[in-house]
């Protein structure tokens, strides 16, 4: 009987082995999509005109990346997020949130490219400028 | 036996805090949403090997929450939340189909759990240029992934008779 699970412990073992062939084949495979998703992103980018500034899913406003400009959002709860329009960039300065995620975000200027500060629900996003205009009519 | 389970759970949930706790210490230098070293990971994926799925999923659920009203805020803790339970059910799903080893099963483990945040970042901010962020998610998981799981099979050879 104890023989049966020893036996029955080794074969387990043998079966447990580190990495196996399946385990290298599902690596290459996630970085193989990775790859796809991110050939995909850099062959659809263009240069974005403007800058809109969304807190908590409301449009808040939306601002012209060729003037060069720093702000504050103030929000209700005391939270601030500081960012600066600069040679046609955008690039979150400070923020009160814990994490710093997007302080530490590089400047963005693509379209649809965005800052997201999830902690206040501050998100900058940049957008085309006909895109705008027609929204600025609809509305 | 019960008390041994409850020792086990007590033990368990504490390291995951406190692991938890060391990785929110960890500035990670290229800063983006949802990557995480997924320290705690190491825990749920040893809970899953050594005690089974359900209870890889108490600890899992129990962590998020401790976590989340200690340290973080509700969205912080709703992020989690998707993440974790995304995490835990391809682990749990991928370890079931014994076709991968500990590895394996972490990587899935870390690859969904940014994933999992993400989504649930998607619908929380309704942007979908998070989805941007895909790339990076998916090589950082596979890194850490792959790290944990090796660290996991080493705490898994060593402590799976004592907690059976």
């Amino acid at each position: 009987m104890k023989q049966i699970t020893e036996q029955q412990k080794r074969k387990d073992d043998t079966s447990n082995q580190l990495i196996r062939k399946q385990d290298i084949i599902l690596i290459g495979a996630v970085l193989f999509l990775g790859l796809i998703v991110f050939i995909v992103m850099q062959i659809t980018k263009t240069e974005g005109s403007k800058v809109k500034i969304f807190i908590d899913n409301v449009e808040y406003k939306t601002l012209d990346l060729n003037i060069d400009m720093t702000e504050k959002v103030e929000l209700d709860n005391g939270e601030w997020n500081l960012f600066e329009i600069k040679d046609g960039k955008v690039d979150m300065l400070d923020a009160s949130c814990p994490d710093k995620i997007c302080v530490n975000h590089k400047d963005i200027h693509y379209n649809t490219e965005d800052i997201t500060c999830l902690p206040n629900k501050v998100v900058l996003k940049i957008t085309g400028g006909e895109e705008n205009e027609v929204d600025a009519v609809a509305n | 036996m019960k008390s041994k389970k409850v020792a086990t759970y007590g033990l368990l949930v504490a390291l995951a805090f406190i692991l938890s706790y060391i990785e929110s210490l960890i500035q990670i230098p290229f800063a983006v949403p949802g990557i995480k070293l997924g320290l705690a990971n190491l825990v749920v994926i040893t809970a899953l090997y050594s005690m089974g799925a359900k209870e890889a999923f108490v600890l899992s659920l129990i962590r998020i929450l401790l976590v989340g009203f200690t340290f973080g805020n509700p969205s912080t803790m709703m992020f989690s939340l998707g993440g974790g339970l995304l995490s835990w059910a391809l682990m749990s799903i991928f370890k079931w189909s014994k076709l991968f080893s500990i590895v394996g099963v972490s990587i899935i483990g870390g690859v969904s759990h940014n994933i999992g945040q993400i989504l649930v970042a998607i619908f929380v901010v309704d942007n979908i240029n998070l989805f941007y962020y895909l790339p990076f998610l998916l090589v950082s998981g596979v890194v850490t992934g792959t790290l944990i799981g090796i660290l996991g099979a080493m705490i898994v050879k060593r402590i799976r008779n004592i907690l059976r």
